[in-house]
């Protein structure tokens, strides 16, 4: 019922979040009709009548506080399922990361992200890593992202990956996600971070090896090409 | 041996009180049922400009970027000054006023049988320090920049460096007036707890205090405990925009993680703080109406004690995925969890009060049925948020935005609307009319609902709140029709009060003259002429049973006041 809702799940770990929601929704949900078809049947059935007295019950000797104290009881049982469930998921997704195949990493400031792809060699900050303004991976391999910022505090928000993780200045904070189909995803910033918050809208393009191979060298060729272009007319203004 | 303490203390001002003069009789008065009233005033006038800001924000976000009928266009820098304002209003200057200020002021001597407050000038100190701090919060508004905006929890950097937000004194003035009204509310819990403590009338023991008095001073403990730290918080905050310090700020060394610890170590009992007292209103009406008692006095009282420990130590759910180390999300999420068992006993407990009772539907009972089942709505959804790993899909979300809409709407509103209905004869001393008010009252639970349902969905699509303009994103596009139902709903609601304000000073000019004891209840206040005459009490009442004897066996009539002795009952 509520899957409906929902964008479709992409990522190898989005199946687990979901399941966590659609768990708490049908235990909350069932307590919810429960105690509220009680306080209905009570409020129609125990309406004032002439000639019937309301009963003088205190509720203070333990087999009446026994109706209050064992509902809390079954109420602890799932609590303590949902505590289970969530705690296994949790630990899948935010725990320690699995080894990943690609590490982005991606600066969020006012109002825009950013993405730094490392060099051929696979190291960040040798002069070659690549600057991107969308998120570009590989189908079905882990992704780690470092995520960092120049100004206040953003919010990393894929829906269709069920990533969210806050981007704090001052820290690197590490995130990481497997997707499962190809295709174009939006990222949002999902922390109020200034006036145009609203549009802080990033792109995530999830592409099959070989297409992801490509558009890489495409760009790694586009981006020397440009640095050679614009060391050009450098010379050329000096000359 | 309470009352030789309750005449030996301060009741001299506020005997003289009684002879004084019109500015020291209804301005600066040192009398509680005068100080509440203010409280009152203060909190229902803030209601309105609280109400005006969720109209704004409402209708900008069903139509996105068009002007608002009665306004104008509003730019997303004011746009946000509007949320950032609506949450302040809403939980700091009409939440506390009401449910802490008006009622805690009004009953809490009247309940356990004394002349006044403990401190009646620290009282009177109390309430217009709120008055400060609500005027500066309204200037905010015109000032350069204009209002904060960001967002009422207001975290740094962005609140930390003017040119994040674009405005300077606005954020200044916000966090004075917060800084102020935490002032105010110290020093009223302070005054709460030690009247209760100390001025009960002979025969008020601890376990014959109305719950409502339990739970005003439950709640004032937790403001105490949790509100130090954030005053601080706000002033080291004040000083990082104005002399250039950098307790927030990572440029200078700062870590912007600390103030979310002090916001929400502070921020999780406020909502604690607001509830109890919603709680104690409903838990006065529902046995008045039933002709019941109270269901498990004393399990309730536990109850509500245990909650309030939880609340202390479960302030990091805000924070799952704030960055802050993953290893802490999922104790905090077993310790919110857990929350769910004191309330709900409470919940159950209400319930059961119902049981076998002879149940009447006058408006304060209407409210506070309406409040009990719409509350349920929002503990439930509470699970989703406390729940580590659903918080990861859910945070932020517009799910966030109706589930605390449902806990504190109930409680504020529907309770507080409930205790007014209930109090007003008492507090001055005429009849609401009781059709308005049901009126009111349907109008109200229908177009609540209307209002907050849709935005559950738009939380499990996944939408961000605070977002103004959201076509810029495709996953947002389709939810829009969400947004028209839910303001259509919030224009209606705030349409659907109009009864209430008529009937509120309609009826003061023409109401029906309230007799002392209305609803035929047992508490103390209801013992003396409604409005109470100055000192409360003639001399002070020596209290024999506990509130809740409705229906008692062997009485003669189903209600028995806490001074009254039965004659079958005096020998034993």
């Amino acid at each position: 019922m509520l899957s409906a809702w929902f964008p479709t799940s992409v990522s190898t770990y989005g199946g687990q979040i979901d399941y966590v929601i659609n768990l708490i929704f049908y235990v909350t949900a069932f307590w919810f009709v429960l105690v509220t078809a009680v306080l209905l049947f009570f409020v129609i059935r125990y309406r004032r009548r002439a000639g019937v007295p309301a009963a003088f019950v205190q509720g203070e000797t333990g087999r009446e506080v026994a109706w209050i104290l064992v509902p809390a009881f079954l109420v602890l049982v799932c609590d303590l399922g949902i505590d289970a469930a969530g705690g296994r998921a949790w630990e899948a997704v935010k725990g320690p990361p699995p080894p990943a195949a690609l590490t982005v990493q991606v600066m969020g400031s006012q109002f825009v992200w950013k993405f730094t792809y490392p060099g051929p060699d696979g190291r960040f900050g040798a002069g070659n890593d690549l600057k991107e303004d969308s998120l570009h991976v590989p189908l079905g391999q882990v992704v780690r992202l470092e995520l960092q910022s120049e100004d206040v505090i953003h919010d990393f928000f894929v829906p269709d990956m069920r990533l969210k993780q806050d981007v704090i200045p001052g820290r690197t904070i590490t995130a990481w996600f497997q997707a499962t189909k190809p295709g174009t995803y939006e990222i949002a910033c999902s922390q109020l971070c200034g006036p145009a918050h609203f549009d802080m809208r990033g792109e995530l393009v999830v592409q099959t090896e070989s297409e992801y191979q490509a558009w890489l060298k495409q760009e790694r060729a586009a981006a020397s090409a440009k640095t050679a272009a614009s060391a050009l007319p450098d010379r050329a203004q000096k000359g | 041996m309470e009352a030789q303490a309750a005449s030996a203390l301060p009741a001299a001002p506020a005997r003289h009180g009684a002879e004084a003069g019109f500015w020291r009789k209804y301005v600066f008065s040192t009398d509680h049922k005068v100080i509440a009233k203010q409280y009152l005033a203060i909190g229902l006038l803030m209601s309105v400009i609280g109400g005006f800001t969720a109209y704004l924000i409402r209708v900008e976000l069903a139509w996105p970027g068009k002007p608002v009928m009665g306004w104008g266009s509003i730019a997303p820098g004011p746009y946000l000054g509007l949320v950032t304002m609506h949450g302040t209003i809403m939980v700091f200057f009409v939440a506390m006023p009401i449910l802490l200020g008006a009622f805690g002021n009004f009953l809490i001597p009247l309940m356990i049988g004394a002349e006044d407050m403990a401190f009646p000038r620290i009282n009177m100190l109390s309430v217009w320090t709120l008055v400060v701090a609500s005027v500066l919060l309204l200037a905010s508004f015109f000032v350069p920049g204009g209002a904060a905006a960001a967002g009422w929890t207001g975290y740094p950097p962005l609140s930390d460096v003017p040119s994040y937000t674009g405005g300077f004194w606005g954020l200044n003035l916000w966090l004075l007036a917060l800084a102020l009204e935490f002032s105010a509310f110290l020093m009223g819990g302070v005054n709460f707890i030690t009247t209760a403590i100390n001025l009960r009338t002979p025969g008020m023991t601890l376990w014959r205090m109305p719950l409502l008095v339990w739970l005003e001073i439950t709640a004032s403990a937790l403001f105490l405990i949790s509100v130090g730290p954030l005053v601080a918080g706000a002033l080291m905050l004040l000083v990082d925009r104005i002399a250039g310090t950098g307790f927030y700020n990572p440029a200078r060394g700062g870590d912007p993680l600390l103030w979310q610890h002090l916001f929400w170590f502070f921020g999780h009992p406020e909502v604690y703080v607001i509830a109890l007292p919603g709680f104690g209103i409903m838990q006065e009406i529902l046995p008045v109406f039933s002709r019941k008692p109270v269901f498990a006095y004393r399990t309730i009282v536990y109850s509500t004690i245990i909650a309030g420990f939880l609340s202390l130590v479960v302030w990091a759910h805000h924070m799952f995925i704030s960055g802050m180390d993953p290893r802490l999300a999922t104790p905090f999420s077993i310790m919110t969890i857990l929350i769910s068992i004191p309330f709900s006993i409470m919940v159950f407990a209400m319930i059961a009060t119902l049981w076998r009772g002879s149940i009447s539907f006058e408006t304060p009972m209407l409210f506070t049925l309406g409040a009990l089942s719409s509350f349920l709505v929002g503990g439930v959804t509470g699970i989703f948020l406390g729940s580590q790993t659903a918080d990861i899909y859910l945070h932020d979300s517009y799910f966030v935005v109706a589930h605390f809409h449902y806990t504190l709407f109930p409680i504020v509103f529907f309770g507080g609307f409930a205790g007014i209905y209930f109090w007003y004869p008492k507090m001055f001393g005429r009849m609401l009319d009781e059709r308005l008010g049901k009126i009111h009252f349907v109008l109200t639970f229908i177009f609540f609902n209307l209002t907050f349902i849709p935005l559950f969905f738009a939380g499990f699509a996944g939408a961000p709140r605070r977002i103004y303009y959201p076509f810029g994103y495709d996953f947002l596009k389709p939810l829009q029709p969400l947004h028209v139902l839910s303001t259509i709903g919030a224009v209606a609601l705030l349409a659907g009060q109009l009864p209430f304000v008529v009937n509120f000073f309609l009826s003061m000019l023409r109401g029906q003259e309230a007799p002392d004891n209305p609803w035929h209840a047992n508490t103390l206040e209801w013992t003396v002429a409604s409005p109470p005459p100055h000192p409360n009490f003639p001399s002070p009442p020596t209290v024999v049973r506990g509130p809740y004897d409705y229906s008692l066996p062997g009485a003669a009539e189903d209600w028995v006041p806490q001074n009254r002795r039965l004659r079958t009952l005096a020998g034993a």
